[in-house]
């Protein structure tokens, strides 16, 4: 199974539940597991919450999900445009959160990186974010059945 | 997001059911800590029986309304995780400082006898 998908959506809390369920629908074309689907579901919200809560911070801007669906694999990347990350490391730190918000737990990409199998950050400060996120999927069959 | 209350011996307990992330986080914290406060509750139970989805926003929850009980007292414990709201629940770390429990009926039992 090749294929690819590409979103593009205003940086609104309203369109994390429509981002997780968009991708989880295109997933499902690799056979997944039930867990292998919620893990994929949590790991696109916590990506696009942090585009929300962090990139854009109050303002609106566009954020972008794409996916490839290579084999057993799947890539999504999820980028936006908005204020960077200063410290990269810093903000994967498990509990940090860069936000003033105390309901905040600081544990987004713990969850990414707990729920996919590769994940990597690239941000220019003032320019955008962009992770990405892979994620074998292990029930998949070659066929697609 | 829907949120019930209910209130047995002074313990909150807020049925959560659709999904948990920022966008409802906001609405259900308004609701728990409105009730917490006009309902004179100590004590409080997450029923996460009806969540179909949580993400670590629901972690920020729980962990906000603890701060919350701990400073009247009281005691927060969740029950009614299904198996993936459960993992974010592990990952988070938070049952080390929380009790997780099968359904409400064990959760305020083990409230009420303070056994954790």
């Amino acid at each position: 199974m090749n294929n690819k998908m590409k979103l593009e959506f205003l940086s609104l809390s309203e369109n994390e539940r429509f981002a997780r369920c968009s991708v989880s629908a295109f997933a499902s074309q690799l056979n997944p597991t039930l867990d292998e689907l919620e893990d994929i579901k949590a790991a696109v919200s916590e990506a696009v919450t942090n585009a929300i809560i962090h990139a854009y911070a109050g303002t609106i801007g566009t954020v972008c999900v794409a996916c490839t669906l290579s084999e057993q694999t799947i890539e999504i990347k999820i980028s936006d445009q908005g204020c960077g990350i200063e410290d990269i490391s810093l903000a994967r730190t498990p509990l940090y959160t860069g936000s003033t918000d105390s309901e905040r737990s600081g544990l987004g990409f713990t969850v990414m990186e707990t729920f996919m199998d590769e994940i990597s950050v690239e941000s220019t400060l003032n320019s955008g974010t962009t992770v990405t996120m892979i994620k074998k999927i292990n029930s998949a069959s070659p066929s697609g059945l | 997001m829907k949120v019930s209350l209910k209130l047995k011996n002074n313990v909150l307990i807020a049925s959560l059911s659709g999904e948990l992330d920022h966008h409802s986080a906001k609405k259900v914290k308004d609701i728990v800590e409105d009730a917490i406060k006009n309902k004179g509750a100590t004590s409080l139970i997450f029923d996460f029986s009806g969540l179909s989805f949580m993400d670590s926003s629901g972690i920020g929850v729980v962990v906000g309304r603890y701060k919350l009980i701990s400073s009247l007292g009281g005691k927060v414990s969740i029950c009614g995780a299904s198996p993936s709201v459960n993992r974010i629940l592990t990952v988070s770390g938070i049952k080390k400082i929380i009790p997780v429990y099968e359904d409400t009926e064990k959760a305020l039992t083990n409230l009420l006898e303070g056994i954790y």
